[in-house]
């Protein structure tokens, strides 16, 4: 038996990404990746692997998957994010925990309210063929994952591993937080010069919410229009994800994972990349504020950034007898028969 | 050559040669991102070549924004190295009936016969100045400017795949099928991107089009030589 999660639902928009696509942006094919690649990598942590390994990420509404496999060791990591296990009764198991689960056991992906995104990492990774150096799913271009779509009933997602290791699982100390109110942090340009001194200040002073024409190529926000000094249109030139590109409209689309290399409107300013995860995680009708920074302070928060997930990484415990039982109370019975199946 | 650097957050820089599209600013885009290439500088990621700028992505984990403008400076004020050397790509197009939706409206807003247009179209060889929008995608220039008109203001919901497309001063070829809003004046059989071949993309920045009217008989033969993984497209290797 090929060791496998099959799809019984597929949710709204299941895809397998993993930290991206570089190299080929010179010839027009998107980075693509996790939305929220902070999560995708401590998914993979949570289950031993490598931070950049193939993984489900989940928009919005979850999938149902039945384990096809010896056993699975699996772990959500997404803020609010829980995994319903069982067809019958489900026990919920919280986010930032991996648990090893018996073939044939069935689960649903339930995302948090808190977050558009969540990744289910799976020991071993998911084992779908690299294309141009990565396994991440475009859709446009039908590239990556599984036949380079998102997932559909019925769907084989090959694992890596026939059955999970024999070890104790792991989870977070504490949960990291939420999505966070802080303001979303931006440096100006490259065309700030191309709209007018009220554009900027209302970039930076207002409030906009995330529209509902947002999917992995970017997000319309809704706000105050930023107008152009003096036309919108641009000699073409390449973009970087998080770039805020304003079409004539004036309404600013914040580009994300899958958008295109290169585009022909103004960007008045670029998310940080320390910020990217937080931005990836909203839902439409969420609020964002955004702050300038310089660049050299936007460099700083990438290392911090690197910094604290390799400490999370680093305080991973692992789940003692006595938390399983704590747990197993908390959750039902059927949850310690999970896990311990899989340790021995 | 004086550029300007430009923030584009804290992964990457643009190096900005002009606003114009222009062959000789395309000629400076290219000789950087070939010798960026070339230098291996710790920290670049990859570089994109546009019309008028580079954009060089960069990991802040290795070097910063300052770091690179400084290094790139320090590229720039050297002699010139070798030049852009390319490919000539021999491109079959069938400009007939259902492969050329537009053509008779091109005709009509440029006032020249659908012949005309076609005559205009296959004589001239274009610079591949850059790909974008989808991979593979070239824009490709320059038009005669007789051939030139702004984008259709109904754009389509469909552009088959193979479409050749004018707008602007411009001319692509649709690799995939996709939204788009330029002018479909024929169709080629060949495929310009292919994630199994070992060079994804059939054009490069700096290679050079030259269209070759077909019939529908040949379009349809070597359709099926493309498919069956026999058809070779004639090129040859030019200097820039």
């Amino acid at each position: 038996m090929t060791a496998a999660l099959k799809v019984l639902a597929p949710g709204l928009h299941t895809t397998v990404q993993d930290l991206g696509r570089s190299g080929y942006q010179a010839i027009g094919v998107p980075v693509s990746g996790a939305l929220d690649g902070f999560s995708l990598r401590l998914a993979n942590a949570l289950v031993g692997n490598p931070f950049g390994r193939a993984a489900l990420e989940v928009l919005l509404s979850g999938p149902t998957l039945e384990v096809a496999a010896d056993t699975v060791r699996v772990a959500l990591a997404g803020a609010g994010a829980s995994l319903a296990i069982g067809a019958e009764r489900p026990r919920v198991l919280g986010a930032g925990q991996s648990v090893t689960l018996p073939c044939g056991e069935v689960f649903q992906i339930v995302p948090g309210e808190q977050s558009a995104c969540c990744y289910l990492g799976a020991e071993g990774g998911i084992a779908v063929p690299l294309v141009l150096g990565s396994t991440s799913t475009y859709v446009r271009a039908a590239i990556g994952g599984i036949e380079g779509r998102a997932l559909r009933r019925g769907d084989v997602v090959p694992l890596g591993v026939a059955c999970a290791s024999a070890r104790a699982e792991l989870r977070l100390p504490s949960l990291p937080p939420a999505a966070g109110e802080h303001p979303i942090r931006v440096v100006l340009g490259p065309q700030q010069e191309y709209f007018t001194a009220e554009a900027v200040a209302a970039l930076l002073g207002s409030e906009f919410r995330v529209s509902p024409n947002a999917d992995r190529m970017g997000m319309r926000l809704d706000g105050p229009p930023l107008r152009h000094r003096h036309g919108w249109d641009i000699v073409s030139d390449a973009i970087a994800t998080g770039a805020i590109q304003v079409p004539g409209s004036g309404q600013p689309i914040l580009l994300l994972a899958d958008h295109q290399t290169t585009g022909g409107y103004p960007k008045i300013a670029t998310v940080v990349s320390a910020d990217l995860p937080v931005v990836g995680r909203r839902r439409p009708g969420d609020r964002l504020r955004f702050v300038g920074v310089t660049v050299e302070t936007a460099e700083a928060l990438c290392r911090d950034a690197e910094r604290q997930l390799a400490e999370l990484v680093t305080a991973l415990d692992p789940v003692t007898e006595r938390q399983r039982i704590d747990l197993g109370s908390l959750y039902g019975d059927n949850l310690i028969s999970g896990v311990v199946t899989g340790l021995e | 050559m004086k550029v300007r650097f430009l923030a584009a957050g804290d992964r990457a820089l643009v190096v900005e040669f002009g606003e114009r599209i222009d062959r000789a600013l395309s000629a400076e885009v290219l000789r950087l991102h070939a010798s960026l290439r070339s230098s291996g500088l710790a920290g670049v990621v990859e570089t994109v070549p546009t019309f008028r700028s580079l954009m060089v992505h960069y990991d802040p984990l290795v070097t910063t924004g300052t770091a690179l403008e400084q290094a790139i400076a320090s590229l720039l004020s050297r002699e010139p190295g070798t030049r852009n050397t390319g490919t000539l790509w021999r491109v079959p197009v069938c400009y007939d009936g259902e492969f050329a939706p537009d053509l008779a409206e091109v005709g009509r807003l440029t006032g020249l016969s659908p012949g005309e247009v076609v005559a205009l179209h296959s004589a001239t060889r274009y610079h591949v100045y850059m790909l974008g929008f989808l991979p593979g995608f070239p824009y490709m220039g320059d038009l005669p400017a007789r051939l030139a008109l702004p984008r259709r203001a109904d754009p389509r919901v469909r552009v088959p795949t193979g479409s050749i497309a004018i707008a602007t001063t411009l001319t692509a070829i649709y690799p995939y099928e996709s939204p788009g809003g330029w002018h479909l004046i024929g169709a080629t059989p060949i495929r310009l991107f292919d994630p199994e071949r070992a060079q994804p993309a059939l054009f490069t920045p700096g290679d050079a089009v030259q269209y070759e009217s077909v019939d529908p008989a040949a379009f349809a033969s070597i359709k099926t030589a493309v498919d069956n993984g026999s058809y070779q497209i004639a090129s040859e290797p030019i200097a820039g």
